[in-house]
C-alpha cells in the first residue's frame, strides 16, 4: 500500500535559489490563479523533481489557497511527491490485472535489488520507485513504467537488467 | 425554519403514511428531523451545506428505483416516503457495518462513550462485532495545543470538522490528506494546529459524532452520564451564546452547546467553550473582607453589613447622599441592575449610578436616539442571512464577538453575501470581505460621507423611502457633498476607487446591513460617527426591513440590560427620564419612597469627583475601573482619595486592592436571572453551581446591605423581581420567567401576549420619522506630532476578555495568549529597526508601557494597536481620557504615542 508520507520520513532538504526563481516563475505565470492549483503543482514538479513543504507553502501563499488544501491535493495524486525523484522514476502498477499478473512479484523484486520501499529514492538520487493504480493498460500486463517509458508485460527476471539498461 | 416561507406555500409528502408539511427548498431530512422522524446520518450538521457523503440517511420513495439519501433530496409534492423498511434497514446496516470495520471498538474507555453518534447507531442496528475484518491503517494522534485531541484512529471521515473548520470559521485549519484507506484529517503538514489558523474555537469538537475530537482541559473527568446538564447563558460578550454546563460534585466537568438551537446553533468560541475555568478559581472570594493597616482580612457577613451601613449613614448625614457615586455591572443580571438602581435611588437618595456602557456604547445611544428613537441593534442576528451585503466597520468581529462572525463568514462562503470591511487593521474578516476599505483612525466620518456622497452621485440611495419614511434629507445632503472621493483618499488614506466599489455595493443591495462597535463610539466624535451611520443606512433605505439596519454590538453579555434596567444616571428602567416628573412619580409610588429629581454622574465624572471630593464613597459591584478607565493614574489618585471604597466581585480586582471593604459575589453560573444579549433578546441564567464559601449572589447582597440601611425591599426570588421589571418598565411589560422559560424574548415585548420583536423600526421609528442629522468631520483630540509621531488604537484580542478578571484565570486561555503584543506595520519596524518578538516602549502624554512587538503587514503604517487586557501592559496609562462631549465616552481608540526599542 502507498502510505500516507509521514512528514517526519522526508528527507530534510534545503530549496535552492535557482528553484526557489523557478516556482516563482511558474505560479506567476499562471497569474496567481486560485484555480490553477493542479497545473501549478504539476509542473513544478516536473521542473524541481518534487514538492518539497516549502514550495507548498510558498503555492498556498501566492495563489491565496489554503496550506492544507494545498497538502491535500500533494497527498492525494500519486504523480505528486514530497520526495525528491530519482534521474529514474520507476512506477509499478499494482491494479487488479496486474497484480494478478505478478505485479507483486516485480515490486518485490525491485525493492530488494534497490533497497528502497515504495515513495522512496535511492541515496544516490538515481532510481525512485512508487506504485501505480491501474493505468488503464490492462492489455499489456503486469506494466512498469520508468520516467515516460512504458514497459509491458514484464518477466519479474528481467526486470533489474532492462532498468539498468537505462543508466 | 422561516415561518413566512411555510405560510406562503407548502408542500405536503407522506413519511411513513403520515401526511407532513415542509416549505420549498427543505431537504427530506430536514423535513423529517423537524417532525421527530428517526432518519440516521452521519455527516449531516444544520449549520452548513448538505455534503451528503456517508450514505445513512437512505429512504425510499414511492415511484425511485433506488433508494435516495435524504439529505440530498429535496422534497416535492406528494412524495410518498418510507424510512423503515426492511430493504431500508439493510442498506444502512451494510454502511454502518462498513464503518465499524475501520473504527476502534474501545467504547469501554472512549472519552465519547454514552455520547456518540456511532455508538447510538450501532445500538440501534444491532452491529455487535466485526463482519469486514481486514488490513489495519494505522493513524496518527494530534495533541500538541492545549485545547484539541485529534485521535484519527477513530476518525470516520465525515467531513463535518472540515466543512464547519472552512465554511464556518473560516479559519482552514485541517484538512484531508492522502486517499483511499489512508486517507486522514490533519492540519496541513502535520504541523501543530497551533501553526495554523486555529481560533481553538472548539466547533469541530462539537460536531464531531464519534470520539476523534476531544476537548482536553475536559479529558477524564466524568463520564456523559454522570453529569447534570444546565443550559445557561454564557458571561462573556454580548452575543448571548446558550452553553451548557456539564456539573458532577458540584464542578463544570465540560461544556457543550446544543447543535442547531438557540441563537448561536451550537457554535461557540474558545472563552465560552475553554475559558470558565475562572469559576472554580482558587482565588475565588469566599468571605467579606476587610481592610486594616493596608492589608485584608476576613470578616463575618454581620459585620461586614454592619460596618458598611454605619459608614454610609454617617456620610449621607454629613455629606448628602450625592456625595455617593454607585457602579453597576454589565456582568450581572438584569435583576441585579435593576436593584442596585432601585438601590442608588431609593436606599441611598442619589441617581449617581452608572456602568461600563459609558466606556463602549454611550454614544451609540447619544447618536441613534435623536435619528431613530431607540438605541440599540436594530435587527437580530438571523437577518444576517437575509442580508445581500454587510458593512462592519469598527469592529473586530472575529475577535470580540466571534459568534457572529462565524455567520458572517458562512454567509459569505456558502451564500454569496457580499462583506465590506472598514477598518484601520487588516482584522481576520478581510479574508473573507469582497472589500477591505483600509483608512487612519479616527477618520471614519471622512469615509462615511464619502460613502453617502458617491451614493447619492450614482443615484443609489432610496428616494421613495427618504421621502415616506424620513425627515430632514435637504438639509442634510449639503453635508456629504463636497466629500468626493479624491477628497476622501486625502482624509483616510482610503484608495478611491475602492470607496466608490464600496458606496455601489450598499448601495445597490437589495437589503444591507452595517455592523459596529466601539471602532465607531470611543471617539471624541463617537456621537456624530454613530449618526453617519445611522444617515448611512436610511440613504440605503435599509432601516427597519428583514436583513437591514444599523447593528451596534454590544461588548458584554449584559451591557444592553444593565443599561435596560436603569443603571444609568439619567434614566429609571425601559429609559424613562429621572427628570420626567410624572415618571419619577410611578417609581415613587412603586418604591415608597421620594427620589432624587436630578440626573446624576456618569463613571468619569465620579472619578473626576473622587478625586475633587465631592464624591466620598464609590460602591462598585462587578467593575474594575483601574484598568478599563482611561488614564488610570488618574483613576488611582480617584480612589485613594475616597472615604469609603466597596467593592462587590468574585476576585480580588485591580480596583479591589484600593477597597475598604470587599464583599464576595457569586458568580454566572451559581445564581438565577436573566441577561439581555446584543439584539435585546432577554435569555435565563440558571444557576447549576453552589457559590464557593459564603460568597452570595449580587442581588442578596443588596438587598441585605438596603435592609440594614432601613429600606426593605422585599424580595424573595429573582423572579419577583422580573415581575416588578415587568411592572413598571413597558418595553419589559410582557417579560416573565415562565415565558423565559420556554423561549427568549426580544425587546420592546409590550404585553403578556406581545411576542416580543426582532426588527425595531418596522413600520415607523421609534420616533416617528427618521432624523437625517448633518455631521462635521473632525480629527481626533489628540494627533500624531514630532514627539508622539504614531496614532495608538486599543482594543480586545480574542482569547482574554475585558480586565482578564474571568481570563487570566484560565490556565489554557493564557497558554495561547500571555501577554499583550503591540502590533506594528513592517515599514515602521524597518525603520524603527524593531523586529517581530521584539520588547519595545510605547509613551505619550499620560504615561508609559512595555509590551512585546509583533511586526507584521496587517496594521497601517503609522498605526500601533495594543490590546487593553493586560495588567502588566496597562493601555490605559496611554489613553487620552478626553471625552464626546454628549456621550461622555473617552477616545480610547486613537491618541498619539511614539515607540522605541527597550
Amino acid at each position: 500500500m502507498g502510505c500516507l508520507v509521514r512528514v517526519k520520513d522526508l528527507p530534510k532538504y534545503a530549496l535552492k535559489d535557482w528553484e526557489v526563481g523557478k516556482v516563482k516563475e511558474i505560479i506567476s505565470k499562471y497569474k496567481n490563479d486560485k484555480n490553477s492549483v493542479i497545473p501549478v503543482l504539476r509542473e513544478i514538479q516536473q521542473s524541481i523533481g518534487f514538492l518539497p513543504i516549502d514550495v507548498q507553502r510558498m503555492v498556498a501563499d501566492k495563489l491565496k489557497v489554503p496550506e492544507k488544501d494545498i497538502y491535500g491535493v500533494v497527498t492525494f495524486y500519486s504523480f505528486f511527491s514530497m520526495v525528491p525523484k530519482g534521474k529514474y522514476d520507476i512506477r509499478v502498477c499494482m491494479g487488479t490485472a496486474c497484480y494478478v499478473k505478478g505485479g507483486g512479484k516485480i515490486l518485490s523484486k525491485i525493492k530488494k535489488e534497490l533497497g528502497i520501499e515504495p515513495g522512496q529514492t535511492t541515496r544516490n538520487r538515481k532510481y525512485s520507485l512508487q506504485i501505480n493504480r491501474c493505468l488503464g493498460a490492462c492489455g499489456i500486463a503486469p506494466v512498469v513504467v520508468v520516467n515516460d517509458k512504458i514497459l509491458q508485460k514484464v518477466n519479474p527476471k528481467k526486470i533489474m537488467d532492462i532498468i539498468y539498461s537505462y543508466d | 425554519m422561516n415561518k413566512k416561507a411555510i405560510k406562503e406555500e407548502q408542500i405536503t409528502i407522506s413519511i411513513n403514511g403520515i401526511k407532513i408539511n415542509g416549505s420549498p427548498g427543505q431537504t427530506i431530512l430536514e423535513v423529517a428531523l423537524e417532525n421527530d422522524i428517526f432518519i440516521p446520518h452521519l455527516c449531516y450538521d444544520p449549520r452548513i451545506n448538505i455534503q451528503g457523503a456517508c450514505r445513512l440517511c437512505l429512504v425510499e420513495i414511492e415511484g425511485f428505483r433506488e433508494a435516495v439519501p435524504s439529505c440530498i433530496t429535496k422534497i416535492s409534492q406528494g412524495l410518498k416516503i418510507k424510512t423503515d423498511t426492511d430493504h431500508i434497514r439493510n442498506l444502512i446496516k451494510l454502511n454502518l457495518e462498513l464503518i465499524v470495520s475501520d473504527h476502534p471498538l474501545d467504547c469501554l474507555t472512549c472519552e465519547s462513550c454514552g455520547n456518540c453518534e456511532l455508538q447510538d447507531l450501532a445500538y440501534l442496528y444491532d452491529i455487535d462485532q466485526n463482519r469486514f475484518r481486514g488490513e489495519v491503517h494505522p493513524k496518527k494522534v494530534f495533541e500538541d495545543n492545549p485545547f484539541i485531541i485529534r485521535d484519527n484512529e477513530k476518525c470516520i471521515l465525515c467531513g463535518r470538522c472540515v466543512r464547519i473548520c472552512d465554511n464556518l470559521i473560516g479559519a482552514n485549519a485541517i484538512g484531508y490528506a492522502g486517499r483511499g484507506f489512508d486517507c486522514e484529517i490533519i492540519p496541513a503538514f502535520e504541523q501543530s494546529l497551533k501553526d495554523t489558523d486555529c481560533i481553538f474555537c472548539g466547533n469541530c469538537i462539537s460536531t464531531c459524532p464519534v470520539g476523534a475530537l476531544q476537548a482536553k482541559p475536559y479529558l477524564k473527568k466524568a463520564r456523559a452520564w454522570e453529569t447534570k446538564k444546565i443550559q445557561t447563558t454564557c458571561p462573556y460578550c454580548g452575543v448571548g451564546c446558550q452553553i451548557n454546563l456539564h456539573v458532577k460534585n458540584n464542578k463544570i466537568v465540560n461544556i457543550t452547546s446544543d447543535v442547531g438551537k438557540n441563537i448561536n446553533k451550537g457554535s461557540l468560541c474558545v472563552k465560552g467553550k475553554f475559558g470558565l475555568d475562572f469559576v472554580h478559581d482558587s482565588k475565588r472570594l469566599t468571605s467579606p473582607l476587610k481592610k486594616r493597616d493596608g492589608k485584608f482580612e476576613k470578616i463575618s457577613w454581620t459585620n461586614a453589613m454592619g460596618s458598611i451601613s454605619s459608614k454610609l449613614k454617617e456620610i449621607i448625614k454629613n455629606h448628602g447622599p450625592d456625595s455617593i457615586g454607585i457602579l453597576s455591572s454589565a456582568k450581572c443580571t438584569n435583576e441585579e441592575n435593576f436593584l442596585l438602581s432601585r438601590f442608588a435611588r431609593a436606599t441611598i437618595g442619589t441617581n449617581n449610578i452608572d456602568h461600563c456602557a459609558r466606556l463602549c456604547h454611550a454614544s451609540t445611544i447619544t447618536g441613534l436616539i435623536p435619528t431613530f428613537g431607540s438605541g440599540a441593534m436594530t435587527n437580530s442576528f438571523e437577518d444576517i442571512k437575509d442580508s445581500d451585503a454587510v458593512i462592519v466597520i469598527g469592529s473586530n468581529t472575529t475577535e470580540a464577538h466571534p459568534v457572529i462572525s462565524y455567520e458572517l463568514i458562512n454567509q459569505v462562503i456558502e451564500h454569496n453575501l457580499k462583506l465590506i470591511v472598514i477598518d484601520p487593521r487588516k482584522i481576520p474578516l478581510t479574508k473573507y470581505a469582497y472589500i477591505h476599505l483600509q483608512q487612519k483612525p479616527g477618520t471614519d466620518i471622512a469615509v462615511l460621507l464619502g460613502l453617502m456622497n458617491v451614493i447619492y452621485e450614482n443615484d443609489l440611495h432610496d428616494t421613495e423611502y427618504i421621502d415616506k419614511r424620513t425627515e430632514n434629507f435637504e438639509n442634510f445632503i449639503n453635508s456629504f457633498k463636497e466629500y468626493s472621493p479624491e477628497k476622501v483618499e486625502q482624509l483616510s488614506g482610503v484608495i478611491k476607487d475602492d470607496l466608490i466599489e464600496a458606496a455601489k455595493v450598499y448601495g445597490s443591495a437589495k437589503t444591507a446591513s452595517i455592523f459596529y462597535s466601539m471602532g465607531i463610539t470611543q471617539h471624541t466624535c463617537g456621537t456624530e460617527n454613530v449618526i453617519s451611520v445611522a444617515n448611512l443606512a436610511m440613504m440605503g433605505g435599509n432601516v427597519g426591513k428583514k436583513g437591514g439596519g444599523v447593528n451596534p454590538l454590544r461588548g458584554q453579555n449584559n451591557v444592553q440590560g444593565a443599561c435596560d434596567l436603569g443603571a444609568l444616571p439619567n434614566v429609571y428602567s425601559g429609559y424613562q427620564y429621572v427628570e420626567d416628573n410624572e415618571i419619577r412619580e410611578k417609581f415613587e409610588k412603586e418604591w415608597g419612597k421620594k427620589l432624587p429629581p436630578k440626573k446624576g454622574l456618569t463613571v468619569t465624572e465620579m472619578i473626576d469627583g473622587a478625586l475633587s471630593g465631592k464624591i466620598k464613597v464609590l460602591y462598585i459591584m462587578g467593575e474594575n475601573p483601574m484598568l478599563s478607565d482611561p488614564d488610570i493614574l488618574h483613576v488611582a489618585q480617584g480612589l485613594k482619595n475616597l472615604d469609603l471604597l466597596v467593592v462587590q466581585d468574585i476576585f480580588i480586582t485591580e480596583t479591589g486592592e484600593f477597597a475598604d471593604f470587599i464583599l464576595p459575589s457569586a458568580c454566572f453560573a451559581e445564581k438565577n436571572g436573566t441577561f439581555t444579549n446584543t439584539d435585546r433578546r432577554i435569555q435565563r441564567v440558571n444557576k447549576a453551581l453552589n457559590p464557593p464559601g459564603e460568597a452570595m449572589e449580587d442581588w442578596k447582597i443588596i438587598c441585605r446591605l438596603s435592609e440594614k440601611l432601613g429600606y426593605n425591599m422585599g424580595y424573595s426570588s429573582v423572579s419577583e423581581i422580573m415581575d416588578e421589571i415587568a411592572k413598571v418598565t413597558p418595553i419589559y411589560a410582557g417579560i416573565n420567567y415562565k415565558r423565559l422559560n420556554a423561549s427568549p424574548l426580544q425587546w420592546p415585548c409590550t404585553g403578556k401576549d406581545h411576542p416580543g420583536t426582532d426588527i425595531l423600526h418596522a413600520k415607523n421609528f421609534a420616533r416617528g420619522k427618521g432624523r437625517f442629522m448633518p455631521v462635521e468631520f473632525s480629527l481626533p483630540a489628540e494627533n500624531p506630532d514630532k514627539k508622539y509621531p504614531y496614532i495608538l488604537t486599543t482594543g480586545r484580542i480574542l482569547y482574554h476578555f475585558h480586565t482578564r478578571t474571568m481570563t487570566g484565570k484560565s490556565e489554557f486561555l493564557n497558554l495561547i495568549a500571555p501577554m499583550a503584543l503591540a502590533h506594528i506595520n513592517e515599514e515602521d519596524g524597518r525603520d524603527l529597526n524593531i523586529k517581530d518578538g521584539e520588547k519595545i516602549r510605547l509613551e505619550t502624554r499620560r504615561g508609559k508601557i512595555e509590551a512585546v512587538a509583533k511586526v507584521d503587514g496587517n496594521i497601517k503604517k503609522g498605526v500601533v494597536f495594543i490590546p487593553f487586557h493586560f495588567a502588566e501592559s496597562p493601555a490605559n496609562k496611554l489613553t487620552n481620557p478626553v471625552l464626546d462631549p454628549k456621550a461622555k465616552i473617552p477616545e480610547y481608540k486613537a491618541c498619539a504615542v511614539s515607540i522605541s526599542k527597550v
